[in-house]
């Protein structure tokens, strides 16, 4: 025998509570909000002594300058010497990461075997959780006193902002490989079948059709490389430099913009002082500059990107 | 009985019998075995596709058609594991010999697959992408456009947006973009992958027209999943099913019966064959 339950009238419709979606909804709210909040918060740590840094150094004598001595009697603010180190650390890196780094992602995504790719990415992307002070000494010790110096001979002194490029190089190759690497393994295979299916070979497949349908991604991939040369300090702290000079060759030294922050914030400026709000205006340039590096990036992958 | 009308395949593969004297087979499956690493996916199959015929694999979910497809011009060769036994030979020549170039093969024999894949580029781009990539010398590419979009009856639905995303287009459309795209590398045998199966039943009858119209210049074998469409457009069937192993309950496509379409669907030999197309089984 079967024992039917007793159909109700109605089906029982009503709203019912959820505490526990509601509580989950809450720290989720929270935590997306807490990311508005900090970024919100550290722009305007950025920019209130900045204000009052360039209510005393006009924006003009501070970008345009050519001379860097903000902790001189004879002080003067012109901000284009760290600005020269800074390009030449990230030209230097980005020259040697993004052919490195695109070419590991192309092989890995496209060329290797199942395993090769199971054990390469994740020894590349040990690579990534190298401490920078660890690359800054490699760089000062093995590639700027034994390498350039001893084994090449070349006329440079004990810093360079080519042995500092080259280890920030070397530090961004796992970040523009891995990120790449997964634009172009996101591609469908379908794409991959149709190209061979009309007689292309692997290295037609992979340059005219994996890589630029997965060009965003690769953009972005090369972006946050060039944001984390731009940004990284401890490097360029200790291999290239401490003297803020116009940098005119690879094998000379100079002071990079987060250079200068790290050395001038170890603690002897007062609060308030030009100098202390010195840090802060160079501070709020290196956020402009990545920012705009972000922007044009973003042009560029809507004008070039094959979606698909 | 049997709801499947077949009377206008019949009578048409009556006159190309009478027609037709013999020719070798242009693709020709001997004693073939595809496995996937120690699977036996499809075990000992034989038959030959015929110059200028339509040639439909049928069967049920699993039997195997589509490897046997895909082993036509070595697309399995991007499946890592994928190994065929046998000889499957194109105009005589074995595909799998060591000499042989894939990329060589894939050119005489193009596909068009399930899902329309096309590039995310231009219309242009993805039918120049193929004689591009094959390095044809062609006077104008232009024309060759023109050409293989003609061929594959969509130049007029597309002669003005030539420059925009393929994306653009309709399923139907991409998938006559896909067979026009394959059209540009002028191969001589086109393998087919169910490519009605992700189309409205107006988009399938014009792929199904295009078929037709195609068959005079191209070998082509179609991977069906509708009978119907089988009967349709094909002059030979093969029928496939799955057999499970006795011990290991692994399924391996066999090949059943292969024959004229008319012959298939309106007086099969095997009893398998029967229950398919009849729709008592799959």
């Amino acid at each position: 025998m079967t024992t039917q339950t007793a159909r109700p009238d109605r089906p029982d419709l009503r709203q019912r509570r959820r505490p526990g979606d509601l509580a989950v909804r809450t720290i989720f709210r929270i935590a997306a909000a807490l990311t508005i909040v900090i970024t919100v918060g550290i722009v305007l740590a950025l920019l209130i002594p900045s204000i009052e840094f360039f209510s005393e150094v006009p924006v003009n004598e501070f970008l345009f300058g050519t001379r860097w001595a903000p902790r001189f009697a004879d002080a003067s603010f012109g901000v284009v010497p760290l600005i020269t180190a800074t390009a030449w650390t990230t030209a230097i890196a980005l020259f040697f990461a993004i052919p490195l780094g695109l070419g590991a992602a192309v092989f890995m995504s496209e060329f290797a075997h199942r395993r090769t790719r199971k054990v390469l990415k994740p020894v590349l992307e040990v690579l990534a959780g190298i401490p920078t002070v660890v690359y800054g000494y490699f760089a000062v010790q093995f590639i700027q006193a034994t390498v350039l110096r001893d084994w090449f001979d070349l006329d440079t002194g004990s810093f360079s902002v080519l042995s500092a490029g080259f280890v920030m190089g070397i530090m961004i190759i796992p970040t523009i490989a891995s990120i790449s690497e997964d634009a172009m393994s996101a591609v469908p295979n379908s794409l991959r079948q149709g190209s061979a299916a009309l007689g292309a070979n692997r290295r037609q497949t992979a340059v005219k059709v994996i890589f630029p349908a997965a060009l965003s991604g690769i953009i972005a991939a090369v972006v946050l490389g060039i944001s984390r040369a731009v940004g990284e300090t401890m490097i360029v702290a200790l291999a290239a430099g401490q003297q803020a000079r116009i940098v005119e060759g690879p094998l000379e030294a100079g002071q990079t913009m987060t250079g200068f922050i790290a050395n001038a914030a170890l603690g002897d400026s007062r609060v308030g002082s030009l100098e202390y709000n010195t840090l802060f205006a160079v501070g709020l340039l290196l956020f402009l500059l990545t920012l705009l590096i972000n922007v044009i990036s973003i042009a560029i992958v809507r004008k070039f990107r094959e979606a698909y | 009985m049997n709801p499947i009308d077949t009377t206008e395949a019949a009578a048409r593969a009556d006159t190309f019998e009478a027609a037709r004297e013999y020719r070798p087979p242009v693709l020709d499956c001997d004693s073939v075995s595809i496995f996937y690493d120690d699977f036996l996916a499809v075990h000992d199959v034989n038959f030959g596709c015929g110059d200028n015929e339509i040639t439909a694999l049928i069967g049920p979910s699993g039997c195997g058609k589509s490897t046997v497809l895909r082993s036509f011009n070595r697309m399995n060769d991007l499946i890592e594991g994928a190994r065929v036994e046998g000889t499957i030979s194109y105009h005589g020549e074995d595909i799998y010999h060591s000499d042989v170039d894939a990329i060589e093969v894939r050119r005489r024999i193009g596909m068009v697959f399930q899902k329309p894949n096309p590039f995310p580029k231009s219309i242009y781009d993805n039918i120049a992408y193929g004689p591009r990539v094959n390095g044809f010398k062609v006077d104008s590419m232009d024309d060759l456009v023109e050409e293989a979009l003609t061929k594959a009856a969509l130049w007029d639905e597309v002669k003005d947006k030539l420059k925009q995303s393929a994306f653009g287009l309709s399923g139907g459309q991409q998938q006559r973009l896909c067979i026009a795209r394959t059209i540009a590398v002028r191969p001589e045998v086109i393998l087919m992958d169910e490519p009605c199966s992700a189309l409205d039943p107006i988009a399938t009858l014009r792929i199904e027209d295009l078929m037709h119209e195609l068959r005079s210049d191209y070998t082509i074998v179609i991977v069906t999943h509708n009978m119907q469409q089988a009967a349709r457009v094909a002059d030979k069937t093969a029928f496939f099913t799955a057999e499970a192993h006795e011990v290991t309950g692994d399924r391996t496509g066999v090949l059943v019966e292969f024959g004229d379409t008319a012959q298939i669907f309106e007086s099969p030999v095997d009893k398998r064959t029967e229950d398919y197309i009849s729709g008592r089984f799959g």
